[in-house]
């Protein structure tokens, strides 16, 4: 059991915990809604929270580490161009499959199985 | 700086630029098989440059190390142009009659290539990351190319979605390495004993996962099957060769070179996964009746003997790697070529599209035959050559059960692989008579069928030379 005085002093000092425990449960909810949600949209959201939480985990640990050398930082750059184009396809691909199939929903897409 | 290092990437990137620039300035309504020769006659102007890259001494590095061109790096990047260069070369035909967007899909195929390289050569998470992404994303939309075909684009989001959220799984693993471990660099991230703490256990997990969807590892393949039925046949043939080497390639350099200090936790992992790839895709590639579901099935249980040789995790089982890797794309050139020519001419790959084709093409139906008893390992096919050097590779690490486990899954292959033959070569009943007609194969099919099949039995009768480059390539890794 930690004591009230250490519960506060942990409630008013951000620390890398912190930042490790938002980005878990961003990607938690993330994973979860990949695995719930039925419209491509809500789908494509969900990977982006995912990706989201990646970036916040980069850039923490960047910040709290005892010789900082940046590159955390530059992944996180990087996931973030990639991520950005990842949607942009997934959203042109969601055009296509209302056309396709007229459903954005995922779990109709059931043509291809055996 | 060291331009020279990253040569080979400038000059698919340029190539890259060429054909986008030929297709702006080429009209709608001529035929685009010319961008395709481009790109051809590029590819093997690199591939040739290639080969005076392999050296003796110290790898050139760019970037700071962050780019390693060892010689095991250029093997695999010679695989890639190999396997783009032929495939580009059979499929000709097929981009020029079935899709709609022909230039851009040259362009996005060299994109492809061009991630593949960055992969090989990746000594960081960085570039292995954006090699990674450049290549699945090129490959999102490949897959979706076919643009009347509905299978196509249930295929294309099926590959995005699962891509994408491997691709954050792998990232969030990579991210908590980063945390343990204090940096991005492999031999950096191999030093620090903070790997040994929970997140740093945990990140590797996450990251080993991540590869394994990429590779199709079951129980992570559930995208495979459908992806690679879906796709444009061309496409399938890159997933299962370029795409799939490529995941070995840095999966094989990223355990051996970052997370050495686990290895007694990842090697049992692998060996495990390894087996149950082997007896999974085996034994579902059975009930198949579409080809090329098939082979996605049976490249499940390729990715599997590949991971036996990397349980090995010595040279003798990474020259094993490279060498069953190679032979690989010469097998799956010579099937989807095949594929290929059918899926244009009688649109399909089901097993009743190539009945007859002993009669249609008796070339293609010969090309078919061997090019599946590589995949099998049956003598004197390079397939042989491939299986024995990673079996005897693993048995002497002491892992007899998994050779074991190999062996009789190579057996069992060997039934939908005749499968396929039986429905080429047997008697046509009268109502039949219509699959015997022939089937127009044009002139760059054939020379990338007969390359094929020339490789796949010369490396089967004498795989020495093979063996050698593989041995250069793994006694210089890291150096």
């Amino acid at each position: 059991m930690i004591s009230f005085v250490e519960m506060m002093h942990l409630a008013l000092h951000v620390g890398l915990p912190h930042f490790l425990l938002l980005s878990a449960v961003l990607f938690a909810i993330g994973l979860f809604g990949l695995f719930t949600k039925k419209g491509i949209i809500a789908v494509l959201m969900c990977i982006e929270l995912m990706l989201n939480a990646v970036n916040i985990n980069f850039i923490a640990f960047n910040h709290y580490m005892p010789a900082t050398d940046l590159s955390g930082q530059l992944m996180a750059l990087f996931s973030i161009a990639v991520a950005a184009a990842e949607v942009a396809i997934g959203l042109a691909l969601a055009f296509r499959i209302y056309h396709d199939h007229h459903t954005v929903n995922v779990d109709d897409l059931n043509h291809l199985k055996g | 700086m060291n331009f020279l290092a990253i040569g080979t990437e400038i000059a698919i990137a340029l190539l890259m630029l060429i054909v986008l620039a030929a297709d702006l300035l080429l009209p709608k309504d001529v035929s685009h098989r010319r961008i395709g020769v481009i790109s051809m006659v590029g590819l093997a102007v690199i591939l040739v440059y290639t080969f005076g890259q392999y050296h003796i001494g110290a790898s050139p590095t760019f970037f700071g190390g962050l780019f390693f061109v060892d010689n095991y790096a250029l093997f695999f990047k010679q695989l890639f142009i190999i396997g783009m260069l032929f495939t580009i070369l059979f499929s000709l035909e097929y981009t020029e009659k079935l899709l709609r967007y022909r230039g851009e899909f040259y362009v996005l195929l060299l994109s492809a290539l061009l991630g593949m390289c960055v992969m090989a050569s990746a000594n960081d998470f960085i570039t292995t990351f954006v090699g990674l992404e450049l290549m699945t994303v090129s490959f999102y939309i490949l897959v979706g190319a076919r643009m009347t075909s509905e299978d196509s684009s249930e295929a294309a989001v099926k590959y995005l979605i699962v891509g994408a959220a491997s691709t954050a799984v792998m990232l969030y693993g990579m991210s908590l390495v980063y945390g343990a471990a204090g940096s991005l660099v492999f031999s950096e991230v191999c030093r620090n004993i903070h790997l040994f703490y929970a997140a740093g256990l945990a990140g590797v997990i996450m990251v080993i996962i991540g590869f394994f969807f990429k590779l199709s590892v079951i129980p992570f393949h559930m995208w495979a099957p459908d992806v690679y039925q879906g796709a444009p046949t061309p496409v399938t043939a890159l997933l299962a060769m370029g795409s799939k080497a490529a995941g070995i390639a840095v999966f094989m350099r990223i355990l051996y070179t970052a997370f050495p200090i686990l290895g007694n936790f990842w090697l049992p992992l692998l060996a495990g996964f390894a087996a149950l790839c082997m007896i999974g895709g085996n034994i579902m590639a059975i009930r198949q009746t579409d080809i090329k579901r098939m082979l996605a099935y049976s490249s499940i249980a390729q990715a599997g003997y590949m991971m036996v040789g990397m349980a090995a995790a010595d040279l003798a089982g990474m020259k094993a790697v490279l060498f069953y890797a190679m032979l690989y794309v010469f097998a799956n050139l010579g099937a989807f070529a095949v594929l290929t020519v059918i899926d244009t001419e009688r649109g399909g790959t089901s097993r009743r599209d190539i009945t007859g084709l002993a009669q249609a093409a008796p070339l293609l139906a010969a090309v078919m035959t061997i090019s599946l008893l590589s995949m099998a390992g049956i003598p004197p096919t390079a397939g042989f050559a491939g299986k024995l050097y990673l079996f005897t590779a693993v048995v002497e690490r002491g892992y007899l059960w998994l050779a074991f486990v190999g062996f009789v899954m190579s057996m069992i292959s060997v039934y939908y692989y005749l499968m396929v033959a039986k429905a080429m070569y047997r008697d046509l009943t009268p109502e039949e008579a219509e699959y015997a007609a022939p089937v127009y194969v044009p002139l760059t099919v054939r020379a990338a069928v007969l390359v094929s099949v020339f490789a796949t039995l010369g490396l089967g009768i004498c795989p020495e030379w093979l063996a050698s480059l593989t041995n250069a390539a793994v006694q210089t890794f890291m150096r």
